[in-house]
């Protein structure tokens, strides 16, 4: 039986391990992932098991992290790097935007950046300053970046090992407030491909997009409403770039009306190029606009207050009846 | 060493003292000392920077209270009524000592675990503690305290309290600007690059180090070979090592520092060296990674202790002022956990608070839906 249940943390582990077996080249570096296995314990056990030589505690500098993966990487290893919360990628910002997301198309393609970077995000967990962000737009506005976030353990799972496997860079977004929800996670089947967008709920009056930590709300949404005799059609979208249009347009096509929910401020948000493409694509299909559910224009607040930050069911349920509205 | 009554031996002018050792080429002999684990002096009481028994109480008695602060914040943690606590125990002297050098115009850059300073600097601990159950991002009006709001990202603020000094040089104005940080952050890009600022431009800024011998899960060996003070030397200023568990030689070494910043010589950087007794933070558990060991190690050179035990054999202090400060610390206690208890959330509409100094509409936008959106909810209630 290769079915087994284990946590979202679990599955990434697992997934690390199996990269660091089948692959001499692909190498774990970040704060605190050796000896202590991740402030998530998601590299657990594993600088134990593969040396210290491929599973490094690397000195407290973000830029020194990215920048050395990219020597690794033209020097042939695969580094698989860590840094610890959200709110401290951007020590390393540059490194990955004028540099990491550029040696492919500079060199004409002939040095590939086969490097993951691994990011725990967004909220949820009371945590102080910096730790609670969701900086994907950021990344996803690079060109050169492939920008990814999984829902669920299985998808922790699987798009690691696709993450590990492609030849470009790709930021992975971890929902650590899901890291330990559990799941079935079954290393046999063959995965869908690392950027498809998968349809979790079907339903027929509206469809909900979302990734990362929301899709887990949504599903919650959409519950809610059958009992008020509502179908709601939930997309994890897994992918925020490139972003699977074809999927969403289908569903859209199908529902007519679209609302898109993520942590991450709206302004400026994934939403909004989501909004701006299916739009466009399903303009005489819509009987709505498409609608947003995320952060507000506002720094991420006080773990005493993210309450009313994040959105919740009742937001999105409450954009779900705007939408039907029209 | 020698014993405490000692007659005078060598006479160490601090100054000198700090010159000899940053210029050394050899491995000095230590850190700078002069209170040992033992509670004895090194020098000879006249010889000894500083020494001055009623000076010696006050240090005592501020390393209690954030002792103090530290303890009952922990315990509210585990309580559930913070989010996270990182303890500074084991760090008293080398926080006390040097915040007991800076002047009132004198202006600090803490990074988050710099309790003990905070209450040098007259910050109500009830405000640390505000930050730590995630009322607040601030707490405290820096300008008031002369004291900047703690900085989460590791390092970025020794480039703050660089141009803070420029400024102050600048101005002419004869105070110095000190930045708190810890070994690991010594790794970080934007500590080098303070270095660099503040050593060309002649910045009356005191880098202080508390290296605690961790960050995190890493030990100091994973930051850099080589001692650590010696990184001042490559960038052009002094760097000495300090035994950061004695609160005298902290406070002395910090004195000369501030001074020779003030006195227009440029940057100074000090490592503290000291030991965190606790976890990184309350969400952290130590005992993964480091010896029980090593714990005992360091407590036999607790800051506090040498302290006590030099007052009372020195018949510096009574028990009646060790009494007084035990009950100073534990009503000190007391009050943090009523007023923590009783601490009301913020208001929602925080969250928009503050965004822009000169606003801006979609914030008001925002802000106007929020307020609807709730109160939407009051009307179903009502019904
Ligand atoms: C830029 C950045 N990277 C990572 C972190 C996570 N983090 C918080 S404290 C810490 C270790 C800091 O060690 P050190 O500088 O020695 O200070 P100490 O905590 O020992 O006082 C790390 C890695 C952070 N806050 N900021
Ligand atoms: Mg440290």
């Amino acid at each position: 039986m290769s079915t087994e249940s284990m946590t979202l943390a679990r599955a990434l582990n697992q997934s690390l391990r199996k990269a660091l077996e089948d692959d001499p080249q692909v190498l774990v570096m970040g704060e605190d992932v050796g000896r202590l296995g991740g402030v998530f314990r998601v590299t657990e056990g594993l600088q134990k098991d593969f040396s210290e030589e491929r599973v490094m505690d690397s000195p407290l500098a973000e830029s020194g992290i990215v920048g050395t993966a990219i020597g690794l990487a033209l020097n042939g290893y695969r580094p698989v790097v860590e840094i610890q919360f959200d709110g401290f990628v951007f020590p390393a910002y540059d490194q990955i935007v004028t540099q990491l997301a550029k040696v492919h198309a500079r060199s004409r393609g002939m040095l590939t950046m086969p490097v993951v970077i691994r990011i725990p995000y967004g909220g949820g967990i009371g945590a102080v300053e910096h730790h609670s962000d969701s900086p994907e737009a950021l990344f996803a506005h690079v060109a050169g970046l492939r920008v990814v976030s999984p829902s669920n353990a299985a998808d922790a799972y699987w798009m690691l090992q696709q993450a590990i496997r492609s030849d470009d860079p790709v930021i992975f977004f971890e929902p650590k407030r899901r890291y330990w929800d559990t799941a079935e996670v079954d290393r046999a089947v063959p995965p869908v491909d690392l950027h498809r967008a998968d349809v979790v709920r079907r339903g027929t009056d509206v469809t909900l997009v979302a990734y990362g930590p929301m899709v887990k709300v949504c599903l919650e949404a959409a519950e809610a409403a059958a009992e008020e005799g509502r179908s709601l059609e939930v997309i994890d979208l897994r992918s925020v770039s490139p972003v699977d249009f074809d999927t969403v347009q289908a569903s859209v096509e199908r529902t007519r009306r679209l609302v898109v929910v993520h942590e991450a401020p709206v302004f400026f948000g994934a939403g909004a190029e989501i909004a701006a493409r299916i739009t466009t694509r399903c303009f005489y299909h819509l009987e709505a606009p498409v609608l947003r559910v995320g952060g507000y224009h506002a720094p991420y607040p006080p773990a005493r207050l993210e309450e009313e930050y994040l959105p919740g069911l009742d937001r999105v349920l409450d954009a779900v009846d705007r939408s039907l509205g029209y | 060493m020698t014993v405490p009554g000692t007659e005078r031996s060598h006479a160490p002018d601090l100054s000198r003292v700090l010159s000899a050792f940053s210029s050394r080429a050899e491995e000095p002999p230590g850190p700078i000392q002069l209170l040992t684990p033992e509670g004895t002096l090194v020098h000879h009481p006249d010889d000894t920077p500083g020494y001055d028994p009623l000076r010696l109480r006050a240090f005592y008695r501020d390393m209690v209270m954030a002792r103090s602060i530290d303890t009952e914040a922990t315990a509210l943690q585990r309580q559930g009524e913070l989010g996270l606590w990182p303890p500074l125990a084991g760090q008293e002297a080398a926080q006390i000592g040097s915040a007991h050098a800076l002047r009132a115009d004198d202006y600090a850059f803490p990074s988050y675990r710099e309790h003990g300073v905070a209450w040098c600097r007259g910050v109500d601990p009830v405000d640390v503690v505000r930050l730590y159950r995630g009322v607040t991002n601030g707490g405290w009006d820096p300008r008031e305290k002369n004291f900047h709001l703690y900085t989460l990202v590791v390092g970025s603020h020794a480039l703050h309290a660089t141009g803070y000094a420029m400024g102050l040089a600048k101005r002419g104005s004869g105070a110095a600007a000190i930045a708190y940080f810890g070994d690991g952050a010594t790794s970080e890009g934007d500590v080098a690059e303070a270095f660099t600022f503040a050593a060309v431009h002649d910045a009356p800024v005191v880098f202080f180090c508390q290296n605690n011998q961790w960050a995190i899960s890493e030990p100091v060996e994973r930051q850099l070979r080589g001692p650590l003070y010696r990184r001042a030397a490559g960038f052009g200023f002094p760097g000495v090592q300090v035994d950061g568990n004695d609160v005298l030689a902290v406070h002395a070494v910090t004195e000369a520092a501030l001074e020779h910043a003030r006195t227009g010589n440029g940057p100074f950087f000090i490592e503290a060296s000291t030991y965190r007794m606790g976890a990184h933070t309350t969400s952290d558990d130590p005992t993964r990674y480091r010896r029980a060991a090593e714990l005992d190690e360091w407590r036999a050179k607790d800051p506090i202790d040498r302290v006590r035990t030099h007052l009372a054999e020195a018949g510096h202090a009574t028990q009646e002022f060790f009494d007084d400060v035990a009950t100073e610390g534990a009503e000190l206690a007391l009050r943090i956990r009523r007023q923590v208890r009783t601490m009301p959330d913020p208001d929602r509409t925080e969250v928009f608070g503050h965004v822009y100094a000169d606003g801006h509409p979609l914030v008001d936008e925002e802000r106007a839906q929020f307020a609807a959106y709730q109160a939407s909810f009051a009307d179903q209630e009502v019904k």
